[in-house]
């Protein structure tokens, strides 16, 4: 789950981590507002939406004056932000972020993150701040500076030192620096994240340090834990399909293709994501129905995956180990004759109970292609499709 | 011959009284596994299926002699439950559970280290030596007794590779599941290890997927010192990058993890890949020159 840039430094600010002065504005007026309350003089107004490359993509303006500041929030809000991470479509802003302008000094790079080679969590900084930093990583890797955490102690402070001396950061910043680094590690374990990155974190002539941006991810395993980080999830920023099978404990992402799959087990169902293209097709869709699939999830998966006006076919992918296939094959049949399906339906089954699944799905009365092999299955739905 | 589990392996089930627990318990025994215990705090003195329950893996253990545990704890005590399983002493630690915090099993691998249990999982489906030991949520009519040994990070996707490799007659030594999760239990080249010394152990098949560098540090190993061949498949090459597929551990991220390297990488060891998840059992009958 991400989060917006205001909200990640709300979360630094109650963890000890310096940021800079800013109010959130919806409307030009709120910005001018926040601008004239921030000093009336140099202010930032910042879109946020939930990628990066704002900056690039004339999401980030510095402007001086409170008047300049609601001109610029005018041109922002409302309209859709593209930058490299957004896609062709871009993200339309709903807020804006107004921020005191600042005496940049210095810019560096702190992130915390997952190290899954050595299971633990690594802090990753660089002189580099500012920019990408996958660029850094390939072009300069010598300036990628890491520490990894050891779990019983924490992030300990020799080791923020050590990044410190190495990031040549003053002597009498040592302090400042070590302050931020455990504040941002208390942050990445307390509040359950998979990354905290704060690029660029700056020193500014003033000697402060402070987060200038934050990104924040979080372990979707903990949200049943987590039900302050849990309140910040912005459903204006996700996939409307994929919020609704979220709901259902379905597990959905979806694609560009037209043909839609619902499968049990995410391993196979990027397998058969897989195959589908392999045969010529286009999935549309990551599906995973789970182990307990029942009559009422399929009818729930289904109804998501013809939501997509884009989808011209269903292929059904099941392995029924604790899944009954002649459960299964109910399901599909009730949930079929219930929503009226008028795409092509093709239904691969294996496993237990398997010939009974195929005799319901036979008897139906239903225009349901059966296949017994995914390779089959595969070139049936995408044959169906391009026939349609 | 076979790896981790035989018929001789004593397993308790924790979380023996919930709904998952009990169904698994009853198919595992009926499978001819040896289930000899089950722990659930304060339901210790009951009796479940013939099986004895215990309030505390250590009393179930001293009363039973059981040397492996399969877990069906839920995600907010699962890593609590691996502990205690550590904490008893008892070798093989098998965790079916899905939705464990990473932060949990960051902390769960240091209390391991230097201990001797070993962990499978968790979100995995098991591990089974067919005929003789099924110890998880895999169907085991679909499997064989054989030469074959078998290691992925899926559950279903297993299955269907299995059930090819059962119809084509290559039999399974044992099937290893380590889970899709990004911190887990067995790496991939702690179970070709284990495969390469098994005298009972023919061939692999190796079934990776998107996120994390475990497929290329196991090719790493295999060139150097496998001895049997190996087949492997990758599933999500059309994976979107960022998004995470199902698994916690199926995520392209920083443009790391993709398929593409996995193949690669697997390729360059010698390990032959088979195109589609349809032709995993006739890419091992190539491999073994069937």
């Amino acid at each position: 789950m991400n989060i917006h840039e205001f909200q990640a430094k709300e979360i630094l600010k109650r963890f000890g981590v310096a940021v800079p002065r800013g109010i959130v504005a919806t409307t030009p007026e709120q910005a001018k507002a926040a601008a004239q309350e921030l000093g009336g003089g140099v202010s930032v107004v910042k879109a946020q939406i939930h990628a990066g490359g704002r900056g690039k993509g004339g999401g980030v303006k510095v402007v001086k004056s409170p008047d300049e500041a609601a001109a610029k929030a005018r041109e922002m809000l409302g309209k859709n932000l593209v930058t490299h991470q957004t896609g062709p479509e871009g993200r339309q802003v709903r807020r804006v972020l107004v921020e005191q302008g600042l005496n940049i000094e210095r810019e560096l790079y702190l992130a915390m993150v997952l190290d899954r080679a050595q299971s633990r969590v690594t802090v990753i900084c660089s002189s580099e701040g500012g920019v990408e930093i996958e660029e850094v990583a390939a072009n300069h890797p010598e300036k990628i500076l890491k520490e990894t955490v050891d779990p019983v102690i924490g992030l300990a402070a020799f080791q923020c030192r050590r990044l410190a001396f190495a990031l040549g950061v003053p002597p009498a910043l040592t302090g400042k620096m070590v302050g931020v680094m455990q504040g941002l590690y208390r942050v990445f374990e307390e509040c359950d994240a998979s990354l905290a990155e704060i690029n660029p974190l700056i020193i500014t002539k003033e000697g402060q340090v402070m987060a200038l941006d934050a990104k924040m991810n979080f372990d979707s395993n903990a949200f049943f834990r987590q039900k302050e980080i849990v309140a910040l999830r912005d459903l204006d920023e996700e996939d409307p399909r994929e919020v609704e099978a979220s709901k259902y404990d379905l597990s959905y992402i979806s694609l560009d293709g037209n043909i839609a799959c619902m499968v049990n087990g995410a391993g196979l169902a990027m397998a058969t994501m897989d195959i589908i293209k392999l045969y010529g097709g286009e999935p549309a869709n990551f599906l995973d129905v789970g182990g307990g699939a029942d009559k009422e999830k399929v009818a729930q998966a289904f109804k998501i995956l013809l939501a997509d006006a884009r989808v011209r076919g269903v292929l059904i992918n099941i392995f029924g180990g604790i899944m009954r296939c002649d459960v299964l094959a109910q399901g599909v049949v009730d949930a079929a004759r219930e929503l009226n399906i008028s795409v092509p339906l093709v239904v691969r089954m294996q496993g237990t109970n398997v010939e009974q699944g195929r005799q319901i799905l036979a008897e139906s009365g239903l225009t349901i292609i059966s296949a017994e092999t995914m390779a089959e299955a595969a070139e049936k739905i995408v044959k169906a499709v391009q026939t349609n | 011959m076979s790896i981790l589990v035989n018929k001789q392996t004593r397993v308790l089930t924790q979380g023996i009284t919930g709904a998952t627990g009990q169904f698994h318990t009853k198919a595992c025994k009926e499978y001819g596994t040896q289930m000899v215990a089950g722990v659930t705090p304060g339901k210790g003195g009951t009796v479940f299926e013939g099986i004895p329950i215990f309030d505390s893996v250590e009393r179930a253990v001293r009363e039973t002699g059981a040397d492996a545990s399969v877990i069906y704890v839920p995600p907010p005590f699962a890593a609590d439950a691996i502990l205690e399983a550590a904490d008893a002493g008892i070798p093989l630690i098998i965790c079916i559970t899905e939705g464990v915090p990473v932060r949990d099993m960051v902390k769960v691998k240091r209390y391991l280290e230097g201990r001797s249990s070993q962990l499978l999982g968790p979100n995995c489906p098991g591990t089974i030596t067919p005929g003789e030991c099924k110890i998880g949520i895999m169907p085991g009519h679909i499997h064989k007794a054989g030469t074959i040994g078998v290691v992925s990070r899926s559950g279903t996707l297993t299955y269907e590779a299995v059930d090819q490799l059962t119809r084509l007659g290559m039999g399974q030594s044992t099937c290893v599941g380590i889970g899709g999760d990004p911190v887990h239990g067995f790496e991939f080249i702690d179970v070709l290890k284990m495969f390469n010394q098994d005298s009972g152990t023919s061939a692999v098949v190796m079934i990776g997927e998107i996120g994390g560098s475990a497929e290329e540090e196991a090719a790493a190993w295999i060139k150097l010192n496998m001895k049997k061949p190996v087949v492997g498949f990758i599933a999500g090459q059309t994976a979107p990058p960022g998004k995470r597929m199902g698994h916690a551990g199926a995520i392209i991220s920083g443009g790391k993890g993709t398929a593409k390297e996995k193949i690669e990488a697997m390729k360059s060891a010698g390990i032959r890949l088979a195109p589609s998840p349809a032709t995993i059992g006739r890419t091992l009958q190539e491999a073994i020159g069937k």
